[in-house]
Protein backbone atom coordinates (compact mmCIF):
# COMPACT_ATOMS: atom_id res chain seq x y z
CA UNK A 1 0.00 0.00 0.00
CA UNK A 2 1.36 3.41 -0.67
CA UNK A 3 2.19 5.97 2.18
CA UNK A 4 0.15 8.66 1.25
CA UNK A 5 0.90 10.80 4.59
CA UNK A 6 1.55 14.35 3.38
CA UNK A 7 5.25 15.37 3.83
CA UNK A 8 3.70 18.61 5.83
CA UNK A 9 0.34 18.72 6.74
CA UNK A 10 -0.68 22.41 8.48
CA UNK A 11 -3.95 22.54 9.88
CA UNK A 12 -5.95 25.49 11.26
CA UNK A 13 -2.64 27.15 12.31
CA UNK A 14 -2.75 30.87 14.09
CA UNK A 15 0.02 33.30 14.53
CA UNK A 16 -0.41 36.82 16.31
CA UNK A 17 2.36 39.73 16.51
CA UNK A 18 0.37 41.34 19.26
CA UNK A 19 -2.95 42.53 17.89
CA UNK A 20 -1.77 41.96 14.44
CA UNK A 21 -3.27 38.83 13.07
CA UNK A 22 -1.19 37.06 10.77
CA UNK A 23 -1.98 33.92 10.13
CA UNK A 24 -5.95 32.66 10.58
CA UNK A 25 -6.50 29.64 9.94
CA UNK A 26 -3.80 27.66 7.49
CA UNK A 27 -4.25 24.55 6.11
CA UNK A 28 -1.91 23.02 3.79
CA UNK A 29 -0.45 19.68 2.46
CA UNK A 30 2.93 19.04 0.86
CA UNK A 31 2.93 15.53 -0.85
CA UNK A 32 6.18 13.81 -0.91
CA UNK A 33 8.35 15.44 -3.82
CA UNK A 34 6.22 17.89 -4.86
CA UNK A 35 6.73 21.41 -5.24
CA UNK A 36 4.29 24.00 -3.82
CA UNK A 37 5.12 27.92 -4.15
CA UNK A 38 3.18 30.07 -1.60
CA UNK A 39 2.28 33.38 -3.11
CA UNK A 40 0.61 36.43 -1.78
CA UNK A 41 1.46 40.63 -1.62
CA UNK A 42 3.72 41.59 0.94
CA UNK A 43 2.95 41.39 4.79
CA UNK A 44 0.41 38.32 3.87
CA UNK A 45 2.00 36.14 6.13
CA UNK A 46 4.24 33.97 3.66
CA UNK A 47 7.73 34.43 5.64
CA UNK A 48 5.62 33.85 8.89
CA UNK A 49 4.14 30.59 7.68
CA UNK A 50 7.60 29.33 6.93
CA UNK A 51 9.28 30.07 9.92
CA UNK A 52 6.49 28.50 11.99
CA UNK A 53 6.97 25.25 10.25
CA UNK A 54 10.60 25.43 11.34
CA UNK A 55 9.99 26.41 14.69
CA UNK A 56 11.81 29.66 14.39
CA UNK A 57 8.35 31.16 15.42
CA UNK A 58 5.97 29.49 17.62
CA UNK A 59 2.03 29.63 16.59
CA UNK A 60 -0.21 29.86 19.20
CA UNK A 61 -3.12 27.42 17.44
CA UNK A 62 -2.95 24.87 14.98
CA UNK A 63 -0.70 21.36 14.20
CA UNK A 64 2.32 21.40 11.95
CA UNK A 65 2.73 17.82 10.86
CA UNK A 66 6.21 16.50 9.18
CA UNK A 67 5.86 12.58 7.96
CA UNK A 68 2.72 12.39 9.88
CA UNK A 69 4.87 13.77 13.17
CA UNK A 70 3.76 16.84 15.36
CA UNK A 71 6.19 19.13 15.76
CA UNK A 72 4.23 22.02 16.92
CA UNK A 73 5.57 22.30 20.61
CA UNK A 74 8.73 20.26 20.10
CA UNK A 75 11.65 20.62 22.33
CA UNK A 76 14.90 21.55 20.98
CA UNK A 77 16.68 18.10 21.11
CA UNK A 78 13.54 16.51 18.89
CA UNK A 79 13.24 20.03 16.91
CA UNK A 80 17.04 19.33 15.93
CA UNK A 81 16.35 15.95 14.92
CA UNK A 82 13.68 17.11 12.59
CA UNK A 83 15.49 20.16 10.93
CA UNK A 84 18.09 17.48 9.51
CA UNK A 85 15.51 16.80 7.10
CA UNK A 86 15.16 20.48 6.29
CA UNK A 87 17.59 22.73 4.00
CA UNK A 88 16.39 26.68 3.23
CA UNK A 89 17.54 29.37 1.61
CA UNK A 90 17.07 33.00 2.71
CA UNK A 91 15.40 35.94 1.10
CA UNK A 92 19.37 37.61 1.60
CA UNK A 93 20.63 34.33 1.68
CA UNK A 94 21.62 35.12 5.31
CA UNK A 95 25.55 34.22 4.67
CA UNK A 96 27.62 33.86 7.71
CA UNK A 97 29.71 36.83 7.30
CA UNK A 98 32.89 35.60 9.72
CA UNK A 99 33.53 32.21 7.62
CA UNK A 100 34.43 31.90 4.13
CA UNK A 101 32.17 30.93 1.60
CA UNK A 102 32.88 27.08 0.98
CA UNK A 103 32.69 27.31 5.23
CA UNK A 104 29.43 28.93 4.66
CA UNK A 105 28.53 25.61 2.82
CA UNK A 106 29.75 23.26 5.07
CA UNK A 107 28.51 24.42 8.01
CA UNK A 108 26.04 22.19 8.76
CA UNK A 109 28.10 19.44 7.84
CA UNK A 110 30.76 20.21 10.22
CA UNK A 111 28.97 21.76 12.98
CA UNK A 112 25.10 20.18 12.69
CA UNK A 113 26.60 16.52 12.09
CA UNK A 114 30.55 16.82 13.01
CA UNK A 115 31.95 15.50 9.85
CA UNK A 116 36.01 16.51 9.74
CA UNK A 117 36.41 19.96 7.48
CA UNK A 118 38.29 18.03 5.30
CA UNK A 119 35.95 16.10 4.51
CA UNK A 120 33.49 19.13 4.74
CA UNK A 121 35.42 21.19 2.90
CA UNK A 122 35.22 18.54 -0.53
CA UNK A 123 31.18 18.12 -0.33
CA UNK A 124 31.42 22.16 -0.57
CA UNK A 125 33.49 22.37 -3.07
CA UNK A 126 31.56 19.88 -5.18
CA UNK A 127 27.88 21.80 -4.20
CA UNK A 128 29.42 24.83 -5.23
CA UNK A 129 30.13 23.22 -8.68
CA UNK A 130 26.47 21.77 -8.64
CA UNK A 131 25.52 25.72 -8.43
CA UNK A 132 28.27 27.03 -11.08
CA UNK A 133 30.60 28.26 -8.79
CA UNK A 134 34.45 27.55 -9.17
CA UNK A 135 36.39 26.28 -6.21
CA UNK A 136 38.19 29.83 -6.04
CA UNK A 137 34.89 31.21 -4.84
CA UNK A 138 35.49 28.96 -1.97
CA UNK A 139 38.21 30.58 -0.58
CA UNK A 140 36.35 34.50 -0.85
CA UNK A 141 34.26 35.83 1.81
CA UNK A 142 30.41 36.69 2.07
CA UNK A 143 31.35 40.40 1.65
CA UNK A 144 33.03 40.14 -1.76
CA UNK A 145 29.71 38.47 -3.64
CA UNK A 146 27.52 39.64 -5.60
CA UNK A 147 23.59 39.39 -4.93
CA UNK A 148 23.38 36.20 -7.58
CA UNK A 149 26.49 34.80 -6.17
CA UNK A 150 25.46 34.64 -2.62
CA UNK A 151 21.89 33.37 -3.45
CA UNK A 152 23.88 30.43 -5.80
CA UNK A 153 26.04 30.06 -1.92
CA UNK A 154 23.01 30.29 0.00
CA UNK A 155 21.40 27.45 -2.19
CA UNK A 156 24.75 25.33 -2.12
CA UNK A 157 24.51 25.64 1.48
CA UNK A 158 20.77 24.75 1.44
CA UNK A 159 21.59 21.43 -0.16
CA UNK A 160 25.06 20.53 1.62
CA UNK A 161 23.16 18.16 3.53
CA UNK A 162 21.07 16.62 1.01
CA UNK A 163 17.72 17.43 2.65
CA UNK A 164 14.37 15.72 2.45
CA UNK A 165 13.07 19.15 2.25
CA UNK A 166 13.48 22.34 0.52
CA UNK A 167 12.35 25.94 1.60
CA UNK A 168 12.97 29.10 -0.71
CA UNK A 169 12.07 32.71 1.02
CA UNK A 170 11.60 35.12 -2.24
CA UNK A 171 14.74 32.95 -3.74
CA UNK A 172 15.10 35.63 -6.93
CA UNK A 173 14.10 39.08 -4.82
CA UNK A 174 16.70 41.57 -5.63
CA UNK A 175 17.72 39.82 -8.38
CA UNK A 176 17.60 41.14 -11.87
CA UNK A 177 15.59 38.97 -14.85
CA UNK A 178 18.25 36.67 -15.79
CA UNK A 179 19.98 35.94 -12.78
CA UNK A 180 16.28 35.24 -11.29
CA UNK A 181 15.93 32.91 -13.62
CA UNK A 182 19.60 31.30 -13.42
CA UNK A 183 18.05 30.81 -9.78
CA UNK A 184 14.97 29.18 -10.83
CA UNK A 185 16.80 26.92 -12.83
CA UNK A 186 19.11 26.12 -10.29
CA UNK A 187 15.81 25.53 -7.86
CA UNK A 188 14.47 22.70 -10.17
CA UNK A 189 17.74 21.44 -11.17
CA UNK A 190 18.64 20.82 -7.43
CA UNK A 191 14.98 20.05 -6.55
CA UNK A 192 14.78 17.17 -9.05
CA UNK A 193 18.07 16.05 -8.32
CA UNK A 194 17.67 15.71 -4.81
CA UNK A 195 13.81 13.93 -5.19
CA UNK A 196 13.07 16.59 -2.18
CA UNK A 197 9.60 18.45 -1.16
CA UNK A 198 10.20 22.13 -1.86
CA UNK A 199 8.38 24.73 -0.63
CA UNK A 200 9.16 28.84 -2.05
CA UNK A 201 7.14 31.84 -0.90
CA UNK A 202 7.31 34.10 -3.60
CA UNK A 203 5.33 37.45 -5.24
CA UNK A 204 7.38 36.68 -8.50
CA UNK A 205 4.75 34.62 -11.06
CA UNK A 206 7.90 33.93 -13.24
CA UNK A 207 9.35 32.38 -10.29
CA UNK A 208 6.40 30.52 -9.21
CA UNK A 209 5.70 29.15 -12.84
CA UNK A 210 8.68 28.11 -13.57
CA UNK A 211 9.55 26.32 -10.20
CA UNK A 212 5.80 25.00 -8.81
CA UNK A 213 4.28 21.80 -9.51
CA UNK A 214 1.41 23.19 -7.37
CA UNK A 215 0.66 27.13 -6.39
CA UNK A 216 -1.22 28.37 -3.26
CA UNK A 217 -2.17 31.59 -2.44
CA UNK A 218 -1.94 33.27 0.81
CA UNK A 219 -4.54 36.50 1.53
CA UNK A 220 -4.89 37.77 4.84
CA UNK A 221 -3.73 34.64 6.63
CA UNK A 222 -5.48 32.33 4.77
CA UNK A 223 -5.06 29.88 2.19
CA UNK A 224 -7.25 31.25 -0.50
CA UNK A 225 -7.02 28.86 -3.59
CA UNK A 226 -4.88 26.22 -4.53
CA UNK A 227 -4.49 24.17 -7.90
CA UNK A 228 -1.79 22.74 -10.06
CA UNK A 229 -0.25 25.72 -11.35
CA UNK A 230 -0.98 24.71 -15.40
CA UNK A 231 -4.58 26.26 -14.00
CA UNK A 232 -3.47 29.47 -12.44
CA UNK A 233 -4.68 31.38 -15.17
CA UNK A 234 -8.33 29.98 -14.87
CA UNK A 235 -8.12 29.48 -11.40
CA UNK A 236 -12.10 31.65 -11.77
CA UNK A 237 -10.30 33.55 -8.21
CA UNK A 238 -10.32 37.08 -8.47
CA UNK A 239 -8.09 37.53 -6.22
CA UNK A 240 -5.74 35.12 -7.69
CA UNK A 241 -6.41 36.77 -11.34
CA UNK A 242 -6.03 40.39 -9.66
CA UNK A 243 -2.56 39.27 -8.14
CA UNK A 244 -1.17 37.14 -10.94
CA UNK A 245 -1.68 39.79 -13.51
CA UNK A 246 -0.37 42.34 -11.42
CA UNK A 247 -3.62 44.80 -11.46
CA UNK A 248 -4.44 47.51 -9.05
CA UNK A 249 -8.21 47.30 -9.36
CA UNK A 250 -9.53 44.41 -7.95
CA UNK A 251 -11.04 43.02 -5.16
CA UNK A 252 -7.07 43.25 -3.22
CA UNK A 253 -7.20 46.60 -1.70
CA UNK A 254 -3.94 48.17 -0.79
CA UNK A 255 -3.68 50.30 1.61
CA UNK A 256 -1.71 53.55 0.04
CA UNK A 257 -2.51 56.58 2.16
CA UNK A 258 -2.02 60.13 0.30
CA UNK A 259 -0.28 63.12 2.63
CA UNK B 1 -6.93 58.06 32.66
CA UNK B 2 -3.93 58.10 29.72
CA UNK B 3 -1.47 58.90 32.40
CA UNK B 4 -2.19 56.02 34.20
CA UNK B 5 -2.42 53.77 31.22
CA UNK B 6 0.80 54.76 30.18
CA UNK B 7 2.30 53.97 33.68
CA UNK B 8 0.81 50.60 33.47
CA UNK B 9 2.54 50.15 29.72
CA UNK B 10 5.28 50.47 31.17
CA UNK B 11 5.41 48.92 34.07
CA UNK B 12 4.29 45.87 31.75
CA UNK B 13 7.11 46.31 29.54
CA UNK B 14 9.62 46.77 32.45
CA UNK B 15 8.51 42.98 34.28
CA UNK B 16 8.23 41.55 30.43
CA UNK B 17 11.91 42.47 29.65
CA UNK B 18 12.65 40.85 33.49
CA UNK B 19 11.36 38.11 32.76
CA UNK B 20 12.90 37.73 28.49
CA UNK B 21 16.13 38.26 30.61
CA UNK B 22 15.49 35.83 33.02
CA UNK B 23 14.65 33.17 30.32
CA UNK B 24 17.52 34.45 28.37
CA UNK B 25 19.94 34.26 31.20
CA UNK B 26 19.04 30.28 32.21
CA UNK B 27 18.63 28.99 28.67
CA UNK B 28 22.25 30.91 28.24
CA UNK B 29 23.37 29.22 31.21
CA UNK B 30 22.42 25.78 30.95
CA UNK B 31 24.02 25.53 27.26
CA UNK B 32 27.47 26.92 29.02
CA UNK B 33 27.70 23.23 31.10
CA UNK B 34 25.92 20.94 28.23
CA UNK B 35 27.72 19.52 25.57
CA UNK B 36 28.36 20.37 22.65
CA UNK B 37 30.77 22.97 23.36
CA UNK B 38 33.00 24.69 20.48
CA UNK B 39 36.56 25.35 21.80
CA UNK B 40 37.49 26.94 18.72
CA UNK B 41 35.01 29.59 19.29
CA UNK B 42 35.05 30.11 23.24
CA UNK B 43 39.58 30.25 22.13
CA UNK B 44 38.45 33.30 19.34
CA UNK B 45 36.48 35.44 22.17
CA UNK B 46 39.36 34.78 24.86
CA UNK B 47 41.69 35.87 22.24
CA UNK B 48 39.47 38.97 21.57
CA UNK B 49 38.51 39.53 24.95
CA UNK B 50 41.47 38.77 27.27
CA UNK B 51 44.27 39.74 24.31
CA UNK B 52 42.93 42.80 22.61
CA UNK B 53 41.41 44.16 25.64
CA UNK B 54 44.56 44.23 27.95
CA UNK B 55 45.81 47.52 25.77
CA UNK B 56 43.08 49.42 27.25
CA UNK B 57 42.76 48.06 30.54
CA UNK B 58 45.91 48.31 30.63
CA UNK B 59 46.67 52.26 30.19
CA UNK B 60 43.48 52.70 32.29
CA UNK B 61 45.30 50.58 35.46
CA UNK B 62 48.34 52.67 34.67
CA UNK B 63 47.00 55.94 35.14
CA UNK B 64 44.75 55.35 37.62
CA UNK B 65 47.18 54.15 40.07
CA UNK B 66 49.32 57.13 38.88
CA UNK B 67 46.45 59.54 39.83
CA UNK B 68 45.82 57.67 42.74
CA UNK B 69 48.91 58.14 44.43
CA UNK B 70 49.51 61.99 43.58
CA UNK B 71 45.54 62.50 45.08
CA UNK B 72 46.38 60.45 48.15
CA UNK B 73 49.61 62.42 48.75
CA UNK B 74 47.51 65.72 48.41
CA UNK B 75 45.70 64.67 50.59
CA UNK B 76 47.40 62.38 53.43
CA UNK B 77 50.53 64.92 53.25
CA UNK B 78 48.10 67.88 54.97
CA UNK B 79 48.06 65.55 58.84
CA UNK B 80 51.27 63.63 57.40
CA UNK B 81 49.81 60.56 57.03
CA UNK B 82 52.24 59.90 54.00
CA UNK B 83 52.81 56.73 54.76
CA UNK B 84 49.40 55.45 54.12
CA UNK B 85 49.65 56.20 49.98
CA UNK B 86 50.61 52.53 49.56
CA UNK B 87 48.13 51.10 51.28
CA UNK B 88 45.35 53.34 50.06
CA UNK B 89 46.98 52.52 46.20
CA UNK B 90 46.97 48.72 46.66
CA UNK B 91 43.86 48.54 48.20
CA UNK B 92 41.59 50.98 46.32
CA UNK B 93 43.38 49.23 43.05
CA UNK B 94 42.32 45.25 43.76
CA UNK B 95 38.99 46.24 45.68
CA UNK B 96 37.44 48.69 43.59
CA UNK B 97 39.47 50.36 40.95
CA UNK B 98 40.67 47.79 38.83
CA UNK B 99 37.74 45.64 38.34
CA UNK B 100 35.28 48.37 38.19
CA UNK B 101 37.30 50.22 35.59
CA UNK B 102 38.18 47.28 34.01
CA UNK B 103 34.53 45.82 33.35
CA UNK B 104 33.27 49.20 31.98
CA UNK B 105 36.48 49.74 29.73
CA UNK B 106 35.21 45.88 28.66
CA UNK B 107 31.96 46.55 28.65
CA UNK B 108 32.08 49.47 26.01
CA UNK B 109 34.76 47.45 24.25
CA UNK B 110 34.07 44.06 23.99
CA UNK B 111 29.49 44.45 25.12
CA UNK B 112 29.03 46.91 22.22
CA UNK B 113 31.22 44.58 19.65
CA UNK B 114 28.69 41.55 20.64
CA UNK B 115 26.11 43.15 20.52
CA UNK B 116 26.48 44.52 17.02
CA UNK B 117 27.87 41.49 16.14
CA UNK B 118 24.92 39.61 16.91
CA UNK B 119 22.52 42.22 16.33
CA UNK B 120 23.73 41.95 12.65
CA UNK B 121 23.18 38.25 13.00
CA UNK B 122 20.18 38.70 13.55
CA UNK B 123 18.42 41.22 11.64
CA UNK B 124 19.81 39.33 8.30
CA UNK B 125 18.58 36.39 9.40
CA UNK B 126 21.96 34.68 9.97
CA UNK B 127 20.64 33.62 13.36
CA UNK B 128 17.35 31.63 11.64
CA UNK B 129 20.08 30.47 9.60
CA UNK B 130 22.02 28.62 11.84
CA UNK B 131 18.79 26.96 13.75
CA UNK B 132 17.78 25.68 10.27
CA UNK B 133 21.57 24.10 10.27
CA UNK B 134 20.65 22.32 13.24
CA UNK B 135 22.72 24.21 15.50
CA UNK B 136 21.73 25.96 18.39
CA UNK B 137 22.17 29.61 18.44
CA UNK B 138 22.88 29.23 22.22
CA UNK B 139 25.50 27.35 22.24
CA UNK B 140 27.37 28.30 19.05
CA UNK B 141 27.14 32.20 20.22
CA UNK B 142 26.38 32.88 23.18
CA UNK B 143 27.61 30.02 25.65
CA UNK B 144 31.37 30.84 24.03
CA UNK B 145 31.09 34.28 24.96
CA UNK B 146 29.75 34.21 28.57
CA UNK B 147 32.51 31.84 29.20
CA UNK B 148 35.70 33.61 27.59
CA UNK B 149 34.72 37.00 29.18
CA UNK B 150 33.83 34.95 32.79
CA UNK B 151 37.28 33.49 32.56
CA UNK B 152 39.14 36.95 31.56
CA UNK B 153 38.21 39.44 33.25
CA UNK B 154 39.44 38.39 36.07
CA UNK B 155 42.93 37.61 34.26
CA UNK B 156 42.37 41.26 32.99
CA UNK B 157 41.82 42.85 36.65
CA UNK B 158 44.78 40.47 38.01
CA UNK B 159 46.91 42.42 35.47
CA UNK B 160 45.58 45.77 36.03
CA UNK B 161 45.80 45.33 39.49
CA UNK B 162 50.01 44.81 38.79
CA UNK B 163 49.98 48.04 36.19
CA UNK B 164 47.80 50.00 38.61
CA UNK B 165 49.96 49.16 41.62
CA UNK B 166 53.06 49.79 39.48
CA UNK B 167 51.69 53.39 38.40
CA UNK B 168 51.49 54.59 42.54
CA UNK B 169 55.09 53.22 43.01
CA UNK B 170 56.32 55.28 39.69
CA UNK B 171 54.77 58.43 40.88
CA UNK B 172 55.50 57.55 44.76
CA UNK B 173 59.06 57.29 43.72
CA UNK B 174 60.10 59.20 41.32
CA UNK B 175 58.24 62.31 42.13
CA UNK B 176 56.82 62.01 45.86
CA UNK B 177 60.38 61.02 46.67
CA UNK B 178 59.73 57.42 48.97
CA UNK B 179 62.22 54.80 49.53
CA UNK B 180 61.31 52.20 46.99
CA UNK B 181 61.79 48.87 49.25
CA UNK B 182 60.02 51.28 51.99
CA UNK B 183 56.66 51.83 49.50
CA UNK B 184 57.13 47.94 48.19
CA UNK B 185 56.88 46.80 51.87
CA UNK B 186 54.14 48.85 52.70
CA UNK B 187 52.71 47.59 49.41
CA UNK B 188 52.99 44.00 50.51
CA UNK B 189 52.51 44.26 54.35
CA UNK B 190 49.38 45.85 53.67
CA UNK B 191 47.71 43.82 51.02
CA UNK B 192 45.52 41.03 52.02
CA UNK B 193 44.68 37.91 50.07
CA UNK B 194 40.96 38.48 50.36
CA UNK B 195 41.25 42.32 48.67
CA UNK B 196 42.47 40.68 45.97
CA UNK B 197 40.29 37.29 45.55
CA UNK B 198 37.17 40.28 46.56
CA UNK B 199 38.23 41.82 42.90
CA UNK B 200 38.28 38.78 40.82
CA UNK B 201 35.44 37.24 41.91
CA UNK B 202 33.95 41.26 40.95
CA UNK B 203 35.38 40.76 37.95
CA UNK B 204 33.89 37.39 37.01
CA UNK B 205 30.67 38.95 37.87
CA UNK B 206 31.19 41.72 35.86
CA UNK B 207 32.79 39.78 33.04
CA UNK B 208 29.30 37.59 32.77
CA UNK B 209 27.30 40.71 33.01
CA UNK B 210 29.23 42.51 30.04
CA UNK B 211 28.64 39.09 27.85
CA UNK B 212 24.72 38.62 29.09
CA UNK B 213 24.14 42.20 28.02
CA UNK B 214 25.84 41.99 24.66
CA UNK B 215 24.55 39.08 24.14
CA UNK B 216 20.85 39.41 25.12
CA UNK B 217 20.25 42.99 23.39
CA UNK B 218 22.09 41.82 20.21
CA UNK B 219 20.15 38.60 20.40
CA UNK B 220 16.74 40.44 20.48
CA UNK B 221 17.79 43.41 18.18
CA UNK B 222 15.17 43.86 15.42
CA UNK B 223 14.25 46.62 12.74
CA UNK B 224 17.94 46.86 10.92
CA UNK B 225 20.95 49.19 10.91
CA UNK B 226 18.80 51.54 13.79
CA UNK B 227 17.87 48.27 15.73
CA UNK B 228 21.27 47.02 16.15
CA UNK B 229 22.46 50.35 16.81
CA UNK B 230 19.87 50.89 19.42
CA UNK B 231 21.06 47.18 20.84
CA UNK B 232 24.95 48.41 20.86
CA UNK B 233 23.82 51.23 23.23
CA UNK B 234 21.33 49.49 25.77
CA UNK B 235 24.83 46.68 25.99
CA UNK B 236 26.86 49.28 27.02
CA UNK B 237 24.31 51.43 29.22
CA UNK B 238 22.79 48.76 30.97
CA UNK B 239 26.07 46.36 31.44
CA UNK B 240 27.91 50.02 33.15
CA UNK B 241 24.53 50.01 35.61
CA UNK B 242 25.11 46.66 36.39
CA UNK B 243 27.99 46.46 36.89
CA UNK B 244 28.29 49.55 39.33
CA UNK B 245 25.42 48.05 41.25
CA UNK B 246 26.63 44.73 41.48
CA UNK B 247 30.26 46.39 42.95
CA UNK B 248 28.10 47.53 45.21
CA UNK B 249 26.29 44.24 45.88
CA UNK B 250 29.46 42.70 46.15
CA UNK B 251 31.21 45.40 48.18
CA UNK B 252 28.43 44.96 50.86
CA UNK B 253 28.87 40.95 51.23
CA UNK B 254 32.37 40.46 51.18
CA UNK B 255 33.28 43.66 53.72
CA UNK B 256 29.70 44.90 55.25
CA UNK B 257 30.45 44.17 58.96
Amino acid sequence: MADDTPKIAIRGLHKSFGRNHVLRGIDLDIGKAESVVVIGGSGSGKSVLLKNILGLLRPEKGSIKVDGEEVVGMGWTERERVLRKFGMLFQGAALFDSLRVWENVAFGLIEGRGMSRRAAKDVAIEKLAAVGLGADVGELSPAELSGGMKKRVGLARAIAAEPEILFFDEPTTGLDPIMGDVINDLIVDCVRKLGATALSITHDMASARKIADRVAMIYRGQIIWAGPVKTIDSSGNAYVDQFIHGRAEGPIQMEVRSA
Amino acid sequence: MNFVAAIGRTFIGFLSAVGRLSLFTGAALSHCVRPPFYPRLIWRQVVEIGYYSLPVVGLTAIFTGMVLALQSYTGFSRFNAEGAIANVVVLSMTRELAPVLAGLMVAGRIGAAMAAEIGTMSVTEQIDALTTLSTNPYKYLVAPRLIAALMMLPALVLTADIIGVFGGYIISIHKLGFNPSVYLRHTWDFMKAMDVISGLVKAGVFGFIVALMGCYHGYHSRGGAEGVGAATTNAVVSASILILSFNYVLTEMFFAR
